[in-house]
Parts: C-alpha cells; structure tokens; sequence
C-alpha cells in the first residue's frame, strides 16, 4: 500500500529527527573537544590538546574527584539505607506507614532550588554549614526517595511464601533476607544503586548552594569556568561525563527491567 | 516423626473468628486430611500447626512439646506450599539443600541426603536444573523433597495439588502416599477437594467457618455423617427433614422413614435424616414392600444424567428433587417424566439432630 509507505517513511524521518534534536548538540560538543580552535572554527583540525590541558587543570582536576568521591559515599550509604528502608515497608506493619510510604514521594518533585535553599539554611543552623560533608548529606537526601522507589517496585514482585518456605526450613530473619530476598531485589538494588549515583554525579543545585570556593563538585567547577571564560576544556570533561553517564544509564537498563521478571 | 495435638485452639482477625475452640489429634506416622470450604479456617489451622502465626489461646504439641509461641523456624517441620515457592535464584539441588544448610551442616552430608530426597521423588538426574525450567509436576516434586530433607517431624501441605491438571494430580496422590508411607511422616493436608480427602487420607477432618464439624477415617464421615453439613460436604446425600419417631423421622407430609445408624434424637424434636444417592433403589410400576428398603418414596423423574459407567436421576417428589445413581448394569434406563418407586434400607439411612 502507498499510504502505508508514505506514512512508514514519515515515522523514520521523524526520528532521524527527533535523535538529531536530542544528539546533535552533544556530538558537537564532542567534536569540538576534538577540533585545536578555541572559537569553534572550521575547517576541522584534530587534536587531544584540550585533554592534555585538562589533565594540568588542577582546581578541576579536585572537583573531579569530590565529585567522585561524593558520588560513590552518596551510593553507598543511600543504597544500604534505602534497601533496608524498602525491606521494613515491604514486611512490617507499623503505626504511621501510610504517612511515612506518602512522605517519602515529594521531595523528588520538590524543585531542587527550594530543597537547596531549605538545606542550606538547615544545615547553617545545626552548625554544620557549607562543604563536602553538606554536599555529602544532601546528596544522600536526594538520592533516598530513589533507591526505596525502585527497590519497593521490585519487591511488588518478590513472592512472600519464599520467605515463608525459607523460615519453615529453618532459616533465621538474617539467613532469610541475605539468601532468599536479597538476591531476588538484587537488580532492583543495582539499579537504585546507579539512580543515586546519578543524582549524585549529576547534580547541580543543591551542590551549588551547599560548596565553597575549594570544595566543590565537578557540575560547580563547570558552571564557574564557563562564567570566568568559555574554553574548549568544558567540552572535553563534558564529553568524559558523557559518556560515563551513558553507560551508567546502560548499566541500569541492563539490571532493571522496571519490575520485570529477570 | 512426632504426632501432633491441637487442643482448644482459637484465633481471631479483628472481629473475624477464624479459628473457634479447635481441638484435633493427629497420631503420629498418620496421614491426615482438613477438608472445608474456602474461608472454613483449614489453612489458618495449618498455619497454626506450621508457626506462621500463634493462637489467641489454647495449645499447640507437637511430639508432646508445647510449641504455641515457638517461631517456625524452629519448629523443625516441613511444609509444601500451594504454588511450591521454590527459590528461583538456586538449582533445584541447592532449593533441596537449603534446610540443611542454614543448619550448617557439612557439605559432604549435604550432598548425600540431597541426592537422596532426590531419588526419593524421581529427580535424581535433575539436581542442576532452574526451578522456572521444570514442569508443573516437578516443581511439586521439588518442594516435597525440600521439605523432608531435613526429617521435619511432621510434613505439612498447603494444597499441594491444586495448580495441577487432573492427570497430574492422580499421579501425584499416588506418589505423595507412596512417599508418606516410605518414610512414615505424621502429614497434614489442607484441600478443598473431597475426592482427594477421601482417597489419600487415613482420617479426615472437616471444618466449617472455623470450627471443626466432624473428624474420623473417611469411611466413618462418608458413612456416618453427623451433620447436614458434613454429610453434603462430603460425597452428595439426600436430606429429609422432619420429626424425630424413636426410629427415625416423620416429615412433614406424614411418611416416615426409618433409620438405623447415626444420632440418637428424642422423639419428638426436629432432626433430618440423610441418604447417599447410590444407595436408593429405583423401580417402576408397583412396588412390593421389601423389608431390606423398607423406606419407601414415589415419584417423578425429571432428569437423567449418563455418565457412562453411571446414571443419575433426578427424581421430583413432594417438591424435593432427590438424587439418585444407578450403576450401568445394562438394565433399562428411565425416561423422563416416568413415575417412579424409591426404596431404600435403614441401615443405610443416618439419622442426625437438628443443629
């Protein structure tokens, strides 16, 4: 059918274009951390200077590893807490678990401006005021709602009667959870795992309220360079974190299936 | 291997009463059987027995050990579940193994009685295989061996054959008794299906909204129903109900009909009397009295059903449809609407009171 042709065509035109609206900006950037002039100028001369450059750029070099740094402590501790989290939501009835289930939602909806400002003025108050472990605790706040949301969607399909059979063979709660349920959330762990990272990693905001000069994150540090001066170094971290991110987004999709069946 | 005593047990879910002053005694090395309908209180009482959950009040032994408060875990005994819950991350071995092992036990002595309780149930080639890459038949075999692996004291049942075809299930009743006897574990069996109650259990009990309504050996409950209930319950039955003669009943319309076993009920008092289909004789034309049926009925039959090895007929009489199966013999079936003699013995007629 011609129609049908026509209408088949237009569908991949449409997202040849949509990938370009979504990719091109990106690949330019990346092709740029690749070209020797710092005004974006063609005809196209490859060079790895600006990586080189970057690599002597020491004040971005720290962020870098704050970033890092950060990023793994924030995984670390908002994994463990919020898959211990998800683990007493899933079997425990307690007073106020309604309550505390609807809490647990809107700070991811919350604008990250207002959790910024709110945090910055908290954390002035308890005297713990600006810096890496600010950042650190912010970061684990955010990433939290996360970690228990992705790891509570795979529980939904973790069949009670395993722990049931476990216990009637005699295993004890922690034999129970470490051999049975663990293994079951597991890709839901690893992949609330790499959703904290990602908060982490990426976030700007709240990191922006809660650095000083000297400590700060990787997101921070960019943001400052572009306003002291635009140079071709931005694009090629960018074009690092790029591709990190990407394949850490790989990584999840590849763990989880969204409560799908491994 | 240890009998098991339930006694004066009762628990409630809020304003639900779903265990009521239960007391049953499973004999060690038996085979038994809680039959009743769904929400009859079979599995809360399992559960019980199990440790899932622990009684409002009354006593749970088990091997003469007051268990009431004991957690599961540490009642060492072994249960099936209804849908097997097999764990998917382990091979069917490691599933087998899993008892012995959180116990610590060595690894040598794991593999043995693993590849034992494998053979046992037929699965001996099977050790390395992904629960989700067996048939549903195996799956049960799976979780059978699991659960004796461990020489549980006594094995418990969740409607274990419920998620099997028809086939299957014969088969694995057969096997599950082979089982039983081999290794001589007191097992409890929860199931709504009477047929299975009756052929694979040494005694059954029934349960009806939370109460234990009759317990004994099939025969005895088929037999001897003590009540309405457990006489509808189990197998089909006719009922009639009226006054209590001394000898049996009088309806409502004058007819009496005499019963030999069952209640003993004042004359007077209201009380029913039951019959099983098979048992009715049907004839036509003028009967002649007959002292072995010496209950006897007239008429109508509006329906007949062909089974093959069996008929039944529905037989309308004075606004009651009575039920009646006559074994193919090769005898002349009956038409519908044709007037009709039933005759019955009071020995097969089972008085009971009026609940």
């Amino acid at each position: 059918m011609a129609t049908t042709r026509i209408l088949e065509g237009l569908g991949r035109f449409y997202i040849v274009l949509l990938l370009g609206f979504l990719y091109l900006p990106i690949i330019i950037m990346a092709a740029m951390s690749f070209n020797a002039s710092p005004f974006y100028q063609l005809p196209f001369e490859w060079t790895t200077d600006w990586y080189q450059s970057l690599w002597q750029n020491d004040q971005l070099i720290a962020a870098t590893w704050n970033s890092i740094e950060i990023a793994i402590i924030t995984t670390l501790i908002s994994t463990v807490l919020g898959s211990m989290a998800s683990l007493a939501l899933y079997r425990y009835e307690f007073r106020g678990k309604k309550v505390l289930q609807a809490l647990l939602f809107p700070p991811i909806a919350i604008p990250w401006l207002i959790t910024g400002t709110a945090m910055l003025i908290f954390f002035f108050g308890v005297g713990i005021g600006r810096g890496l472990i600010a950042i650190l605790l912010g970061h684990v706040a955010l990433a939290l709602p996360y970690v228990i949301v992705v790891v509570s969607a795979r529980l939904q399909t973790f069949a009670p009667e395993l722990e049931e059979a476990a216990r009637s063979l005699g295993a004890n709660q922690w034999q129970v959870t470490m051999r049975v349920t663990l293994p079951w959330i597991m890709p839901g762990v690893i992949a609330g795992g790499l959703f904290a990272f990602a908060v982490s990693f990426d976030q700007f905001v709240v990191s922006y309220f809660l650095s000083t000069p000297g400590q700060t994150t990787l997101p921070v540090e960019i943001y400052a360079a572009i306003r002291k001066g635009f140079t071709p170094e931005i694009n090629a971290v960018s074009t690092i974190i790029i591709v990190v991110s990407m394949a850490l987004m790989l990584l999840t999709a590849r763990f989880f299936k969204f409560g799908g069946e491994k | 291997m240890a009998g098991v005593q339930v006694a004066n047990v009762s628990r409630s879910f809020g304003a639900h009463k779903a265990l009521d002053d239960v007391s049953i005694d499973f004999a060690d090395g038996g085979f038994y059987a809680l039959l009743g309908p769904s929400g009859s209180g079979k599995t809360t009482l399992l559960r019980q027995i199990a440790g899932f959950d622990f009684p409002d009040s009354g006593r749970i032994a088990i091997g003469g050990e007051s268990v009431e408060r004991v957690p599961v875990e540490k009642r060492r005994i072994g249960m099936v579940f209804q849908n097997y819950a097999l764990f998917p991350n382990m091979s069917v071995a490691d599933n087998v193994a899993f008892g012995l092992s959180v116990r610590g036990e060595p690894k040598a002595t794991i593999a043995t009685e693993v590849q034992r309780a494998l053979d046992l149930v037929q699965l001996g080639k099977l050790g390395g295989r992904k629960p989700h890459q067996l048939s549903g038949g195996q799956r049960q075999r799976v979780a059978l061996a699991r659960a004796i692996v461990t020489k549980p004291r006594v094995l418990l049942l969740d409607e274990p054959l419920g998620a099997l075809d028809k086939a299957l299930r014969v088969d694995m009743q057969i096997e599950l008794k082979r089982i039983q006897r081999e290794i001589g574990i007191t097992t409890i069996f929860v199931t709504h299906d009477q047929e299975e109650a009756l052929t694979m259990s040494d005694r059954i009990g029934i349960l009806r909204d939370g109460r234990l309504v009759q317990e004994g050996p099939p025969e005895e409950i088929y037999d001897r129903p003590e009540s309405e209930f457990a006489a509808t319950f189990l197998g089909d039955a006719n009922i009639f109900r009226g006054n209590a003669t001394g000898s049996g009943i009088k309806l409502p319309d004058g007819t009496t009909i005499a019963a030999s076993t069952g209640a003993s009920v004042p004359a007077g008092a209201k009380a029913s009397c039951a019959v099983r289909p098979e048992r009715i004789r049907i004839t036509t034309g003028a009967a002649k009295p007959d002292p072995a049926n010496a209950n006897m009925l007239r008429g109508q039959v509006s329906k007949r059903i062909f089974a093959g090895n069996n008929s039944t007929y529905f037989v309308d009489r004075d606004g009651q449809t009575l039920k009646v199966i006559v074994q193919n013999t090769g005898a002349e079936r009956l038409a519908e609407g044709q007037p009709v003699v039933l005759s019955w013995s009071p020995d097969s007629t089972v008085l009971i009171a009026a609940a």
